[in-house]
């Protein structure tokens, strides 16, 4: 294929996905919507108000960035996950082996769709945000970059629980006992610094801990870890999603006999 | 300057299947060295019993099944070296439905084109085009899960054509169709022939590869039992069976010399002429008896007894080995 047929696969498995991701909008853009609502309401104005400055921001300043930071990584994962899943269990997945589309373009492809659904709901997010604190940028490539990649990462995340996924309670485990634990105790709600040493350390291999601050810092400015590091962990990460993801789809398991 | 091929060389190879086998993740082995070769042009069956392996060799062409062993090539395009090239040439209807239920006809139609790296306004001319051909246009924004069985192969019908492929395979692409829209399918693949697309389909309806194919390959058991063309399978049929219904009731069937009869179920008198034997010696005998013949037509169609009896064979010699 040449370059420019790559390009229009490419683009026609991006917009299927954000087709498929708008038509059913209640199911994917309005709950996270509905669900950030609540967390700025109660924990933000309600309970914030009494919990006090956090590392010298209003306990809902310094929430909003995790809060923010959750959804993209909730959305861009479950995007990913449920849409591929999905195309293997109906084996409309067919549609795409039997096309000269080569694989890093389709794996290209899921990403962007699951990134478009991330940040979809992560600028839905932020102008939610602004109806209940203000918004500072401090850093504003670093916003974007952080933003940018950990969305690529959790979407290649699902990408690999979808192949490997066989049913669908499997694409609700990671989602449930892995991601969201990781997400709250990845410093979203707290400093870390507040917690014992024993505990801080045990929050150090949390690899959600160093984008949710990251991104913090971007906004704030403040951050419990080195940011550039926490970008640095990022690539890493996503290198290493990618190969795996790209041997997975080579090798076809699960979805070639 | 370029030479334009001569009208006597023969077209070129469209399919060449060298020694493929293939076993499943079980250990059965489901292709035991399949050798195949189909022309550019040809109207080529692949027949066989259930779980013979006709998906199966099918879905190795198409990239759905990983061979074990041995060699595939579209127009030339090895799949092991040049797999891209060897997949625009081809266009795929599987035997199950595999679109996503949800997604609109035009849409499923358009993404597939998309796939093929064909830019959107002309995805767009295509898919109409083939719609309408098909008689989907109507249905077009309706999700597929709304359409009827028979449609549904349609569509497949259509994304397969979408990006004008050289090849369309169809995996049993009659199966569940009513005799009607059997029929007009069966004018369009015609059609689609004459144009120069090269079709290879599997069947269970023997009576759909004598309409429509020129040459036939049986497949058994992961083995091809014949491979030759529809006319030599035809003529190498001995025995022809003949039903006569005769005026008067027969009670038993009357003694022809040189020939075998039976009364079938229904009192009717049957048949059995070797090829070259000629009728008039059946009437002569029969006139001779006093019996009067109404009517007259073959019993069942020829393919599928020679079929049936080859398969047979297959068997017998499958079950020689096992005692060996
Ligand atoms: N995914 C699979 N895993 C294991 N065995 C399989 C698989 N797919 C097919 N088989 C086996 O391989 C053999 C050939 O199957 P195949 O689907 O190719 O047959 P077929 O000729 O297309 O049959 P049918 O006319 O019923 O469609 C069968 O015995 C089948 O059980
Ligand atoms: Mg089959």
């Amino acid at each position: 294929m040449s370059p420019s047929a790559v390009l229009t696969a490419f683009l026609t498995i991006v917009l299927r996905e954000i087709r498929r991701f708008t038509r059913i909008w209640p199911q994917t853009l309005l709950p996270p919507a509905v669900t950030m609502c609540l967390y700025f309401v109660i924990f933000g104005n309600l309970i914030g108000s009494r919990i006090g400055p956090m590392e010298g921001f209003d306990y809902m300043s310094f929430i909003v960035p995790g809060l923010i930071m959750m959804a993209v990584i909730t959305n861009s994962y479950s995007n990913v996950v449920s849409s591929f899943f999905s195309m293997k269990f109906q084996r409309s997945i067919e549609e795409l082996l039997v096309s000269p589309t080569p694989n890093w373009a389709i794996l290209a492809g899921y990403v962007a769709g699951g990134m478009a659904r991330g940040l979809g709901v992560g600028v839905i997010v932020t102008l939610l945000s602004l109806a209940f604190t203000r918004l500072q940028i401090h850093n504003l490539p670093m916003i974007v970059l952080t933003v940018f990649l950990t969305s690529a990462l959790f979407s290649l995340g699902g990408f690999i629980n979808a192949m490997l996924a066989t049913k669908f309670d499997d694409i609700s485990i990671v989602p449930t006992f892995i991601l969201t634990p990781l997400t709250y105790l990845g410093g979203v709600f707290y400093s870390i610094q507040m917690l014992p040493d024993f505990w801080r350390s045990v929050s150090m291999v949390n690899p959600i801990l160093y984008m949710v601050n990251a991104f913090r810092y971007g906004i704030l400015g403040v951050s419990d870890v080195n940011p550039y590091v926490a970008l640095g962990m990022i690539l890493v990460f996503i290198t290493v999603l990618a190969v795996v993801s790209l041997r997975m789809l080579q090798r076809g398991k699960g979805i070639r006999s | 300057m370029t030479t334009l091929p001569s009208q006597s060389s023969p077209p070129a190879w469209a399919l060449e299947i060298e020694n493929l086998r293939k076993s499943y993740g079980s250990g059965f082995e489901a292709l035991k060295g399949i050798d195949l070769k189909v022309r550019e042009g040809d109207f080529f069956a692949l027949l066989g019993p259930n779980g013979a392996g006709k998906s199966t060799i099918l879905g190795i062409v198409c990239s759905l099944v990983n061979k074990s062993s041995g060699k595939v090539r579209v127009f030339g395009h090895d799949i092991d070296t040049d797999l891209a090239a060897a997949k625009l040439n081809l266009g795929v209807v599987p035997q199950e439905f595999n679109f996503n239920q949800f997604e609109k006809v035009f849409d499923i139609v358009t993404t597939q084109a998309g796939y093929y790296g064909i830019p959107l306004s002309k995805a767009r001319e295509s898919a109409e085009h083939y719609l309408k051909k098909l008689g989907l246009w109507e249905k077009k924004d309706d999700p597929a899960r709304m359409l009827s069985g028979g449609m549904k192969r349609r569509l497949m019908i259509a994304r397969a054509l979408v990006h004008n492929p050289r090849i369309l395979i169809l995996d049993e692409p009659t199966a569940g169709v009513d005799i009607e829209l059997r029929r007009s399918m069966w004018t369009f693949l015609e059609e689609m022939n004459r144009n120069g697309t090269t079709i290879i389909l599997t069947t269970h309806y023997l009576e759909e590869a004598e309409a429509l194919c020129r040459n036939i390959a049986i497949i058994d058991h992961g083995r091809i039992v014949r491979h030759t063309s529809k006319k030599e399978l035809l003529t190498q049929l001995r025995m022809e069976t003949f039903v006569l219904d005769a005026e008067q009731a027969l009670t038993e069937a009357p003694e022809l010399d040189g020939f075998v009869t039976r009364l079938d179920g229904e009192g009717a008198l049957e048949v059995e002429v070797e090829k070259g034997q000629g009728l008039n010696e059946v009437f002569a005998q029969l006139d001779r008896k006093d019996i009067r013949v109404l009517s007259m037509r073959t019993k069942a169609n020829r393919l599928e007894e020679l079929f049936l009896r080859m398969v047979e064979d297959n068997n017998n010699r499958r079950d020689e080995e096992v005692i060996q």
